[in-house]
């Protein structure tokens, strides 16, 4: 399941309850709040999200690993709201028999959402006015840079 | 010129902040979204090109030339940033 939350994310809850008997691997990432970027200092972060489609695209998202990886199950919460430094922004968990295939379903799920779920971050500075980021840039562009900042 | 229709648009991100809404209902003659878009661009003045947004249509991404109907949910979609 993919949710969007503006609830405080708690990582350790999510991944107790994500159990099943057949599972050997519980691989997990917490995307946490970082308190710089491209040498600026940051100060917190404010995520938005179109709920509806992000919550849609996420499950689309999330049956997508499960066709291409044997895995058993996989969950996604990601955070919308004010968050400070530290904080967890994205939490995935992904259950398989074996480790590989956890590993390499997670790490799709989280390349994917920052492609393609419509959430949007904007950074706070220490010394700037605030700006709207974003991971990747979009379609046909220089690819050369990998994080780009629009005003 | 296309039929007069009424369509439903939610502004996210740095759009919302540059025309100062999160969403209106719009009577509008755009036939596609890319037209739409146009429209809007004129209005408020957005920075962002088309090139640099996607589109969903009733939530779903969709093409820019896909003709629009009355009634529609029409969302353009900043670059995004999500993890």
């Amino acid at each position: 399941m993919f949710q969007i939350t503006s609830e405080r994310i708690d990582a350790c809850a999510l991944a107790q309850a994500l159990q099943l008997p057949a599972a050997g691997a519980c691989v997990s990432f917490d995307g946490r709040v970082r308190d710089h970027h491209q040498g600026r200092v940051v100060l917190r972060l404010e995520y938005e999200a179109y709920r509806p489609m992000a919550e849609a695209e996420g499950g689309r998202i999330l049956a997508e690993a499960r066709e291409r990886f044997p895995i058993l199950d996989a969950c996604c919460r990601h955070r919308v709201g004010l968050l400070e430094i530290g904080e967890c922004a994205v939490w995935i968990g992904v259950l398989a028999a074996h480790r590989q295939a956890a590993f390499q379903a997670c790490e799709y799920i989280i390349d994917q959402v920052k492609a393609r779920v419509p959430i949007w971050k904007k950074e706070f500075y220490a010394d700037a006015p605030p700006e709207w980021v974003f991971a990747t840039r979009p379609q046909a562009a220089d690819p050369g840079r990998e994080v780009e900042v629009i005003s | 010129m296309d039929a007069f229709k009424t369509i439903k648009i939610f502004y996210f991100a740095s759009l919302r902040e540059r025309c100062g809404r999160s969403e209106e209902l719009r009577g509008t003659a755009a036939g596609t979204p890319a037209q739409l878009y146009d429209e809007l661009r004129r209005e408020y003045g957005f920075d962002l090109q088309q090139a640099h947004l996607r589109v969903a249509v009733n939530e779903v991404f969709a093409a820019w030339d896909r003709p629009l109907a009355d009634g529609e949910t029409v969302v353009f979609i900043p670059p995004v940033a999500g993890g």
